[in-house]
């Protein structure tokens, strides 16, 4: 069993959903995204998405793209924060989703990847412009190397898309909370709840919702209707906000923004 | 008359390896909605009879196909021109707005957006939007926006809003992402009306069937004139709208030779040229597999083409498709040589090309005393967006 069915399975034990945080690998460099993962962990983050910036992020907001920006101005590549992903390994056991764009990957080499994800103790992959019909290749690579397999559902998924998530991923399922980009939102979408119920009732796997969840009082409103809750763009534009600070108290002020999130699921 | 040549993709828009949906899911059902409603729509008389009643009277089709006898006289060839620069709103981009934009009425959707690198689809896109009511905001960076000034205005005149895209490279690309953002956001009440054979499936299938219709006309049109169907085809290929438009429905007529030509931009090197078929790798960009122009670690590269409607990075999938296949070849020609041409043609024939399509103009002058005897040069646009910035090239300033 992986690092994230036993996170979730530990979890459902609790009773409680899973905290989960992403972040732009290289922003603002990746020893920082190293020591905040670790710090994450202990701060109470139960799984973290470790994002691979690319020129032409169609489905994230302001915040992230110009995160991805900063990094690969730095000239972060998919190598760099596999590298990353293995120092975290040394340090936290914390489950760690790869997320980018296909073409990074397609570039990489699938095989290539699977390899090294695998090698690096990387758990699943996220991939934002890949839906289940275009990842035979992607799943042929991922099966035998234990790598999860996220996709998304969306509030404009219908029934039969919905069951098409449900039957190619594994680790859990992304369940988008708008009809939109990602980036920080004020209040969650009336619909949420209604959303996740629809999904519920098509589905077995862990359903984690992410885009637009900022706020702890956002955090605890959904910990009872989904397994997990994923925020981006507020952690990332803290880590943007405290980017001059050295690196110590960047990742102490940081972590303790993501503990503060983590803590309204308990 | 041979009947043309397949070349139809597989259900999610594959052209072999090529093409297909990587999109976000958010997406997927107004794709497959788009796609549903286009095939209802292309088997609809009653679609086909307005649409081609605003090709004729609105836009101005059927476009003639010209004999260029002076021009015919220096390449020692017998060279038509299809005039698509005569077109209302000056290219080909109309027959493809004015088909998305019914198609998003169809739909009962109100708003269109659309991206714009030279500023021609952005202006005809907003000139369909006026026509039919509708709501439109133009994606354009701001790169673009300084080099097609005159095209920015003539949007907002429409009644578009144009957005200027200030990250990345601040072209086409650029445009395209912001594009594609708007539309994950605003899907419920939004169709995007893509520019080229480009992006998630249906939109190359989409965006070829409304501008086959040049072929389809040159094709009666040359036989009338010549009694047969010419040697060789020639079009310029940024995304391919143009291309494809003039090559589809002459795909089946095998002595038809058809030739591509890039933007060789400054020359060799990767952010110096759009020449995807010479510098492109297999990659995923914007919603399709395709030849695209990116470095070692797979995001994609700046690049470089003196005409902005040529400067992308990638390219159709299904002309991908086709070169790989040995049905249609691909060439470059440099900024320089898209300049001369320009010029060349205003004052052979009394036309001034857009630089995109003095890019074609450009290869035939290339291939002058090599040419077979009947040539067709798709004159996708007019050159009148583009006079500002080759004056300034030539070191003149206009006022």
């Amino acid at each position: 069993m992986n690092r994230i069915d036993r996170t979730f399975a530990e979890l459902k034990e609790q009773g409680r959903a899973a905290f989960s945080v992403y972040l732009c690998a290289g922003d603002p460099d990746l020893e920082t995204t190293r020591d905040l993962v670790v710090s994450f962990d202990k701060a109470g983050v139960d799984f973290v998405e470790l994002g691979m910036p690319f020129s032409d992020p169609i489905a994230d907001g302001p915040v992230i793209q110009a995160a991805g920006q900063r990094s690969l101005d730095r000239g972060t590549k998919l190598a760099d924060v596999l590298d990353i992903a293995a120092q975290i390994r040394e340090q936290s056991d914390i489950p760690i989703v790869l997320m980018t764009y296909y073409n990074i990957i397609h570039r990489f080499g699938l095989d290539n990847l699977a390899r090294e994800a695998t090698r690096v103790g990387i758990d699943g992959l996220i991939i934002a412009d890949l839906i289940p019909e275009e990842a035979d290749d992607l799943l042929a690579v991922a099966r035998p190397a234990d790598l999860a397999t996220v996709f998304f559902v969306a509030p404009t998924s219908t029934d039969d898309r919905i069951k098409l998530a449900e039957e190619t991923s594994t680790g859990f399922i992304y369940c988008v909370s708008v009809t939109g980009i990602t980036g920080a939102r004020d209040a969650l979408p009336p619909d949420l709840r209604d959303h996740l119920r629809r999904v519920r009732a098509l589905t077995t796997k862990p359903l984690v919702v992410g885009f637009g969840v900022s706020r702890p009082e956002h955090v605890q409103a959904l910990s009872d209707v989904a397994d997990g809750i994923i925020v981006g763009s507020a952690v990332v534009r803290q880590i943007e906000q405290a980017s001059n600070l050295p690196r110590e108290q960047l990742v102490e002020q940081v972590a303790a923004f993501a503990g503060e999130l983590a803590a309204a699921t308990r | 008359m041979a009947r043309p040549q397949q070349s139809t993709p597989d259900e999610r828009g594959h052209f072999g390896p090529y093409g297909g949906m990587f999109v976000p899911e958010t997406l997927m059902p107004a794709l497959l909605e788009l796609g549903r409603e286009f095939q209802a729509a292309r088997q609809d008389p009653a679609f086909r009879d307005e649409l081609d009643g605003y090709l004729a009277e609105y836009a101005g089709r059927p476009t003639p196909l010209y004999f260029a006898a002076r021009l015919s006289e220096v390449v020692e060839s017998r060279v038509y021109l299809k005039r698509e620069d005569l077109l209302h709103t000056g290219a080909h981009k109309i027959n493809n707005t004015l088909g998305q934009a019914l198609l998003a009425r169809r739909m009962g959707k109100k708003r269109i957006i659309a991206e714009t690198g030279a500023g021609q689809h952005g202006v005809a896109t907003a000139t369909a939007a006026a026509v039919f009511g509708m709501e439109c905001v133009v994606y354009m960076g701001s790169e673009d926006m300084e080099r097609q000034a005159l095209n920015v205005f003539r949007m907002r005149q429409l009644g578009a809003e144009v957005r200027e895209v200030t990250h990345g490279s601040r072209t086409l690309k650029d445009a395209i992402t912001e594009a594609m953002r708007d539309y994950v956001t605003n899907v419920r009440t939004t169709n995007y009306v893509l520019g080229s054979i480009l992006g998630p499936h249906p939109y190359p299938l989409i965006v070829r069937e409304f501008q086959s219709v040049i072929g389809r006309e040159a094709r009666e049109q040359i036989v009338a004139r010549e009694r047969r169907q010419p040697d060789l085809l020639l079009a310029c290929v940024g995304g391919g709208s143009n291309s494809i438009g003039l090559f589809h429905p002459f795909l089946g007529d095998e002595s038809v030779d058809m030739l591509g030509v890039e933007a060789g931009g400054l020359g060799d090197g990767l952010g110096r040229h759009a020449a995807r078929f010479l510098g492109g790798t297999l990659g995923v960009l914007h919603g399709d597999r395709t030849l695209v122009l990116q470095d070692a670690s797979g995001q994609i590269a700046r690049t470089h083409s003196i005409s902005a409607g040529l400067d992308y990075a990638a390219v159709g999938p299904e002309l991908v498709h086709l070169r790989d296949q040995g049905r249609v070849r691909f060439t470059t020609v440099s900024d320089d040589e898209a300049l001369d041409a320009f010029s060349r043609l205003s004052k052979l024939e009394g036309i001034i090309p857009a630089l995109e399509s003095a890019h074609a103009v450009a290869q035939l002058l290339k291939m002058a005393g090599e040419l077979p005897e009947i040539v067709i040069i798709n004159l996708s646009g007019r050159g009148d967006k583009d006079v500002q910035a080759v004056a300034k090239h030539l070191g003149e300033e206009l006022h």
